[in-house]
């Protein structure tokens, strides 16, 4: 059965979701990561929705799920990539996705991971990265 | 098409076809008493279109019904029709200046069948037939020409949009919007997708959507300008408001809008310090009797 | 008014939601929608897509792409014969902000749409319509 492969990149876990996932697929990528971050000790989940073009209500409620299933097993997780147009339909659907972080890019979400992680910040010498110039 | 139309449709195509020089002439003559000269449309233009008009339509006239000229065999005539509308809509003619195109076919097409005709008893039949069918391709000019005006207005209505208000980078991370003119929901509605749309594409975490040139605001704008900011949170970046005038300010009260934890200042300067001090920058000041340090660098 | 075309959708099983986004998305593409706009009628056509199969106990998309002079317009009829919804007022109301079943579906379809109509009779089933318009 097809699932959503998950990368394990140290104490971080990384998902790319790139298909139109149906609901059971969607489900399926929940029971995975939870298994995943208690299997590997994970500390941070970065799921890349960056190829997502529609993010109905039952695919934003399973990212919630996931942020608060990974905050019980002591993971943050951080949801990127979200799309203009379906930023825009969620606030129009009147999904916060309270709970959840988010970032532009994988770049800042790592950087974001690491900081809620307590970890120091990459060195890195892009001048958009933050706090070098 | 009985029997009885299709002879009708084959006298009046040969009366077409035996007078075509003179029908020709005499139909540029009632063009151009109708069309301005400062239409640049000169004679020969006239004629070959007059001339190509009458080959479309003596084809169309025998492979289809003379009483539907929008139905099966008149595909070429519509189109002809069509593109001829268009034409005259996008060098500026007025509706009567296109339709006379085909009215103006009329009179010289009655002479013509009366001198051919005045015998016949069914002249009367003919001339009402031709009436018909040229009167509903005369209303299709009518439909084409405002069909052709009103994607204009739309395309120039989408390009004014766009124009009108640029995203601009202040710094690393850092854009502003600055709105100017009266808002109304649709600009606003496209305003903000561009607004989230740079913030993906240059990948910054702060944008100042400024209102300093904004009269006035409404219920409707200030929740467009809501939603963007929280649709820019949901992508991970985040907004300020700044720009906002004391009557502004007092309307949004007023109107019981909730700005919730948005951050608003009054200028733009005032935000672009706090969009700084976010993406931890800090700006000092070079001291004026130092020597500049040899790497020239005075930030941190 | 006469569609442009029209086309049934099955939906039985929940991989047809995925297959109503699709078809939706390319219809709202064919009737030259910003991306933006295109994104709000796919979402709400997932939506009711899945409200039909979960609680109408499966039924069928019917798609209509329209045209209104320069306008060009996509309908979605969503019918089922199921339970139907007992107090329509409510459940476009209900589970607004907690993101629960049925009412964020409905409320949030309603809003993403330029157009909304709904027609339910416990015992008979539900039919509601969304259109978006260029």
């Amino acid at each position: 059965m097809e699932r959503i492969p998950i990368l394990r990149m140290r104490d971080l876990l990384l998902v790319t979701i790139q298909v139109d996932m149906h609901d059971r697929l969607a489900m399926t990528l929940q029971d995975d990561l939870t298994s995943a971050i208690t299997k590997y000790s994970s500390r941070g989940v970065l799921i890349d929705i960056s190829s997502l073009a529609i993010v109905d209500s039952f695919i934003g409620r399973m990212l919630a799920n996931i942020s608060a299933m990974a905050q019980v097993l002591d993971a943050k997780t951080v949801v990127v990539g979200m799309q203009p147009s379906v930023a825009i339909t969620l606030v129009e659907l009147g999904m916060s996705l309270q709970g959840v972080r988010t970032a532009l890019n994988v770049d800042k979400g790592m950087e974001l991971l690491r900081s809620i992680l307590g970890e120091p910040p990459a060195d890195d010498d892009t001048p958009d990265a933050g706090s070098q110039e | 098409m009985d029997q009885g139309i299709a002879n009708e449709a084959r006298l009046i195509g040969e009366v077409i076809d035996r007078n075509k020089p003179r029908l020709i002439d005499e139909w540029v003559a009632e063009l151009t008493a109708y069309i301005r000269p400062q239409r640049g449309l000169s004679d020969n233009d006239l004629r070959e279109q007059c001339a190509e008009f009458l080959q479309l339509l003596r084809e169309a006239m025998g492979r289809g019904d003379l009483r539907n000229p929008s139905g099966a065999g008149w595909e070429s005539v519509e189109d002809f029709v069509a593109n001829l509308s268009r034409t005259r809509s996008q060098q500026g003619f007025s509706p009567t200046e296109t339709a006379v195109f085909v009215f103006g076919l009329k009179k010289p097409l009655f002479r013509m069948l009366m001198e051919h005709g005045n015998t016949s008893p069914n002249l009367n039949h003919q001339i009402v037939l031709t009436s018909e069918f040229l009167d509903k391709l005369g209303l299709m000019t009518t439909e084409c020409y405002q069909k052709a005006r009103e994607e204009v207005i739309s395309r120039q209505q989408q390009e004014m949009l766009e124009l009108s208000t640029p995203v601009v980078k202040l710094w690393h991370g850092i854009l502003a919007l600055p709105l100017i003119g009266t808002l109304d929901s649709e600009r606003t509605q496209i305003v903000m997708e561009q607004l989230l749309q740079r913030i993906v594409e240059t990948g910054s975490d702060v944008a100042i959507i400024d209102i300093t040139g904004v009269p006035t605001v409404d219920t409707l704008v200030a929740q467009h300008l809501l939603k963007t900011v929280t649709a820019a949170r949901l992508m991970g970046a985040d907004c300020i408001i700044s720009g906002i005038r004391p009557q502004i300010a007092q309307t949004i009260v007023h109107l019981g809008v909730a700005l919730g934890d948005v951050t608003t200042k009054s200028s733009l300067a005032d935000a672009f310090a706090i969009a700084l001090a976010r993406r931890n920058y800090v700006i000092s000041k070079r001291n004026a009797t130092a020597q500049p340090a040899p790497n020239g660098a005075s930030q941190h | 008014m006469p569609a442009l075309k029209s086309k049934s959708v099955p939906l039985k099983t929940e991989t047809d939601v995925v297959q109503a986004r699709q078809q939706v998305r390319a219809w709202a593409t064919e009737a030259k929608f910003s991306l933006v706009d295109q994104t709000k009628l796919v979402t709400a056509a997932s939506e009711l897509a899945r409200n039909t199969i979960i609680y109408g106990g499966g039924g069928e998309m019917r798609m209509e792409l329209l045209q209104e002079g320069v306008r060009m317009g996509v309908r979605l009829h969503f019918i089922d014969r199921g339970p139907g919804i007992p107090d329509i007022d409510k459940a476009l109301q209900d589970g607004y902000t907690t993101g629960s079943g049925l009412g964020l579906g409905l409320g949030g379809a309603k809003r993403l749409s330029n157009e909304f109509d709904i027609r339910s009779k416990p015992g008979e089933g539900t039919t509601i319509m969304i259109g978006r318009w260029k």
